[in-house]
């Protein structure tokens, strides 16, 4: 506002070299410009879906689907609508996308750390990783899984045995399925109360180290109340759970649990592509702390782990996070590529949606919509992890 | 979030707009100087690039014949190779003039996508096949229970084959590709127990398979699948034009008329084949249609006619041995009738 304060002392010129007019004018020349050109194309693309009589709105969604989809996490059959297909579709693609963006996280933090390694082997194995994933297309990496790999497993006849009653063959991983029977609920809520008490004692433990410095032992107590609870109303139950095996069908392996060679294919691939990218991400965060902090944790007589946990990694995380949601970004764009073999992701159900009703317009929109929803909940969520962990000022 | 909707509407909308088509098909084509069709990118005997890298196949010969009828030359013609997924965009947005793809003519494609069948140049009906060598036992498609299926996206196969296993109380487990041809490797790779799609496809598949003899057919025909050339709806002449290339190509047959009689068959004296060749005096037949009076005879030196088509691509002349059966004449027992030109 001090430019105002210089502007208003000489009489006023013409109002064409006042800049501030000059500005207003250009903004809304650039947006009548916009609204007409949106609306020349709207109103073009209206005319020509009439003139060739193709049906135009989302009332498609309500009609009958009548084709089938074999990997859902909901209920579907081909009386469901092509609302519910598309909606497993969603599901699918925000579920290889989720598995993706936590084994490719894990995967990307060993190798990137593993390329800052003391050892040369690992360095050496980590740098070949990266070099090797990076300087593939995903789709190459996707086939690569899918036809090189899990096609050349044996057939269904002479599924490999794997131990604890698993499968493994050209139809994909069975393994057997837990059927929870009536007191199953006890466990879960063993497990619930295990998890509230680690934190609890985490919270505990932190304080009283803060006013004593006395140290407690945080993770083995944690460890034993998660698993240790609900392990002690499994018995105190009664042991309430069956369990259902896989077992030899006509065709295929029927019962248990199956993960099919489409999702693993494109679940493996998409971590271990996003992997590379990832390890760079977390080599350069730890690079990019001064050595100084390292010198510093030395001087204070940490060893170099805790060192490296309480002093380089909280740090590293601060430039590790923003280039770390683009890539689950990436991720998440790139299951997209499931059409290619064959995994019922958002874009290959739409496809067909769009296909046997002709709705392309509107399902383009659905596309653009979901995964612009997926990436912005990713986002700010990723933003909220990175206020939290952003450097506070005290 | 305004802002947001409109940007996503105007960039979903500009793909369309910017080749959408125009109203007279016909105009276009002449002057760009060829007719663009979309086939499918690899079925033997309907569409596939041979050896020379030249594209033959049923399918295929259909659209030189209307190249023929409108430009007298059966080679101004350009093939788009289509998945079944891509196949109605294409058309709808105008990418292609003619959609001759094997396929199957319903009342939902003819309404609601904005499609105009112009005819069946292939009556077909669904099957499967299965591995024998694998499966030994399996005889019909009722032992098919719980049995994973590979089935390209987008088709009425897809649907069929929901309606069929519901129909008979049946599980199974649908794999689903949207190329054709990774269909096929899927199925020959073993990830399936059977496939599924047209029975004059299967027999085409079959002989891509690394064993084509471990492969059966299994006898049930569960649906009808009359395949045909499709165009735009809202181009009458156009229409008009595709459909009685379709028709000329019957009629020459049961005229007798072939590629290699035609010029001798100009000179018959009898009025019916003059009618049809547009050799008889002050003819308007060609000239109404938006065509020279002279394209039945170009059809038939570029492709023959619907018979000699048949024979070459998917009949004895050709690998897959298919039986004329319901595909022949209506003279002959078969379904084929081309209405009168005159």
């Amino acid at each position: 506002m001090a430019q105002e304060a210089i502007h208003d002392a000489p009489a006023r010129a013409s109002l064409i070299y006042d800049p501030k007019v000059r500005g207003i004018v250009f903004q809304v020349v650039l947006v009548a410009l916009l609204v007409m050109g949106v609306w020349w194309i709207v109103d073009n693309t209206i005319e020509n879906l009439r003139r060739s009589n193709i049906s135009t709105g989302f009332a498609f969604l309500r009609g009958r689907a009548g084709f089938d989809i074999s990997d859902r996490l909901i209920e579907y059959s081909s009386d469901s609508s092509y609302g519910r297909a598309l909606l497993v579709g969603v599901l699918n693609t925000a579920a290889v996308a989720a598995a993706g963006i936590v084994t490719a996280t894990i995967l990307g933090f060993l190798v990137g750390v593993g390329r800052l390694s003391n050892n040369w082997l690992i360095r050496k194995l980590a740098t070949f990783y990266v070099e090797l994933f990076r300087n593939i297309p995903p789709l190459l990496v996707i086939l690569f899984w899918y036809q090189g790999v899990l096609a050349l497993l044996p057939n269904v006849r002479d599924s490999l045995s794997l131990p604890l009653g698993s499968y493994l063959n050209n139809r994909g991983f069975y393994f057997p399925r837990f059927v929870w029977e009536p007191g199953a609920g006890l466990v879960l809520a063993g497990f619930i109360a295990g998890i509230v008490l680690s934190w609890y004692v985490a919270r505990r433990a932190k304080a009283r180290q803060m006013a004593t410095g006395q140290q407690f032992p945080v993770l083995l107590t944690s460890l034993l109340l998660i698993i240790g609870l609900p392990l002690l109303a499994f018995l105190l139950a009664g042991l309430p759970v069956s369990i259902d095996y896989p077992q030899k069908g006509t065709f295929n392996l029927t019962g248990g649990t199956n993960v099919k060679p489409e999702f693993l294919s494109l679940y493996l691939a998409l971590s271990f592509y996003t992997a590379a990218f990832i390890a760079e991400i977390v080599r350069a965060g730890i690079m990019g702390v001064p050595k100084g902090q390292t010198e510093a944790y030395s001087a204070l007589g940490l060893r170099s782990n805790l060192g490296l946990r309480l002093v380089v990694i909280p740090q590293a995380m601060r430039i590790i996070i923003p280039p770390l949601t683009s890539q689950y970004l990436n991720l998440t764009k790139n299951s997209s590529l499931a059409v290619a073999i064959g995994y019922p992701d958002l874009y290959a159900i739409g496809g067909t949606v769009l296909n046997q009703t002709g709705q392309a317009i509107e399902v383009v929109v659905i596309f653009m919509v979901v995964y612009l929803g997926i990436s912005i909940v990713t986002s700010l969520f990723m933003n909220w992890f990175n206020t939290k962990m952003a450097l506070k000022e005290r | 979030m305004k802002q947001l909707a409109m940007g996503i509407l105007s960039a979903a909308a500009f793909g369309f707009v910017a080749t959408a088509a125009s109203a007279d098909t016909l105009d276009d084509v002449k002057a760009k100087g060829f007719v663009q069709c979309g086939v499918n990118s690899g079925l033997a005997g309907f569409s596939a690039p041979n050896d020379k890298g030249e594209w033959t196949g049923l399918d295929v010969d259909f659209c030189r014949a209307v190249a023929a009828a409108v430009f007298g030359d059966g080679t101004k013609v350009k093939f788009t190779g289509l998945s079944a997924k891509d196949r109605f965009t294409a058309l709808q947005s105008g990418e292609i003039d003619i959609l001759s793809r094997n396929t199957t003519w319903t009342i939902n494609r003819d309404t609601a996508l904005g499609l105009n069948f112009a005819g069946v140049t292939y009556y077909d009906g669904q099957g499967f096949m299965i591995n024998a060598k694998k499966l030994p036992g399996v005889n019909s498609a009722l032992q098919l229970s719980g049995a994973a299926i590979c089935v390209q996206a987008g088709t009425t196969t897809e649907l069929n084959l929901a309606d069929y296993f519901k129909a008979n109380k049946m599980e199974y487990n649908p794999v689903v590709f949207e190329k054709f041809e990774e269909a096929n490797a899927a199925y020959d790779a073993g990830r399936c127990d059977a496939y599924t799609t047209d029975q004059s496809g299967l027999y085409a598949v079959r002989l891509q398979m690394s064993a084509p003899d471990d492969h059966v057919v299994l006898p049930e025909i569960i649906s009808k699948e009359p395949l045909g050339p499709s165009v735009r709806q809202g181009d009458d002449k156009w229409f008009d034009i595709v459909k009685w290339t379709y028709y000329a190509l019957l009629n020459t047959e049961e005229a007798g008329v072939t590629q290699a009689n035609v010029e001798e068959m100009k000179g018959s004296d009898n009025p019916d084949t003059k009618r049809l060749l547009g050799t008889e005096a002050e003819t308007k037949i060609g000239t109404d249609l938006g065509l020279s009076n002279d394209w039945v005879v170009n059809i038939v030196k570029a492709t023959g006619n619907y018979g000699e088509i048949f024979e070459r691509n998917v009949g004895a002349g050709s690998p897959l041995k298919i039986a004329r059966g319901i595909n022949a004449l209506w003279t002959k027992g078969g379904l084929q009738y081309g209405m009168p030109i005159r």
